[in-house]
């Protein structure tokens, strides 16, 4: 009990300073870097609350995909982020006191309130003990059957967006020599090669 | 103290939540980092899903953390395609200068 406590408060408090640097810092790659950690670290969270699945979909998609895809674009960027910079410290006391108003809100909302005695048995999708089945599999049981529409429409907008980001980003540049398939197939023997008679000692 | 609960979990997400408010505040010149905030909200929201789901032993949560994932993937992949192609139409990604759609 006193492991999963610690474990938790040292997790918890990672993500959270992780999460304060990704928003403080100067130069934009660290501030990904730091969003790596805090991912890392909600991950182990997750793991803390048992759900090892999504833990890892979290280290896989967001560090291996999201993440990197920040990364490059940070980097492929030809920006002076300084300049960008510029009016931190004049929004500081705005947004300091909205961020300070949310949270005491928030945690106004999540101290005064309990949950409803019999809340547990209205469960959508029971979940079953995790010495039976693993987590995994329980999600994969439910969600190729029950939810096997909504995975599918899951699906279809990673593919809307796969196709949307290619679309907008591909550009046909003016001045590239590309290969032609199809022109150098048309090519025949007689508008390629030509047999010239050269006299001896003429030259061509 | 010692027994970790759901207020605990509730507690950390609504940091962060306020975290990427914040850091939409701060960086308001900088598109990247405000995606980054945005991803930091979503993930905010994806604890507290997965904290209610381990709470009320409802799997449900969890699927329905696994959609905010994907969600959350597809735009992060538009946004930053519209960022690139902003930027090489225009050659800075300043927040005050994307206006085009004004008229």
């Amino acid at each position: 009990m006193i492991i999963q406590a610690l474990a938790f408060y040292v997790f918890a408090a990672v993500a959270v300073a992780a999460g304060v640097m990704v928003i403080s810092q100067r130069n934009p790659v660290h501030s990904v870097l730091f969003l790596i950690l805090a991912f890392f670290n909600a991950a182990a969270l997750f793991v803390l609350m048992g759900a090892e699945f999504l833990a890892m979909i979290l280290v896989v998609v967001y560090v291996g995909a999201v993440a990197v895809l920040f990364l490059f674009v940070v980097m492929m960027l030809d920006i002076n982020f300084v300049e960008l910079r510029q009016g931190f410290l004049q929004y500081l006391p705005i947004g300091a006191l909205i961020g300070l108003i949310l949270l005491v809100e928030l945690i106004m909302v999540f101290g005064a309130w309990i949950v409803a005695p019999g809340a547990g048995q209205f469960a959508q999708v029971r979940m079953p003990e995790p010495s039976e089945v693993t987590n995994t599999h329980a999600l994969g049981a439910v969600l190729y059957t029950q939810y096997v529409y909504l995975f599918q429409a899951a699906g279809l907008i990673l593919l809307v967006a796969m196709i949307g980001a290619i679309v907008l980003t591909l550009r046909q540049r003016e001045g590239v020599k590309r290969q032609s398939i199809p022109i150098q197939n048309a090519r025949r023997r007689d508008e390629a090669v030509k047999v010239v008679k050269v006299s001896t000692r003429g030259g061509v | 103290m010692l027994q970790i609960g759901l207020p605990h979990y509730l507690t950390v997400a609504a940091i962060l939540f306020t975290l990427g408010i914040l850091g939409i505040f701060l960086n308001r010149k900088n598109v990247i980092i405000i995606l980054m905030s945005i991803e930091l909200m979503l993930l905010a929201v994806n604890i507290n899903f997965v904290a209610f789901s381990a709470y009320l032993h409802d799997l449900a949560g969890q699927v329905f953390a696994m959609f905010v994932l994907t969600v959350a993937a597809a735009e992060a992949a538009i946004g930053l395609a519209i960022l690139v192609v902003y930027f090489r139409n225009r050659g800075t990604i300043a927040v005050e200068d994307i206006n085009l759609m004004k008229g």
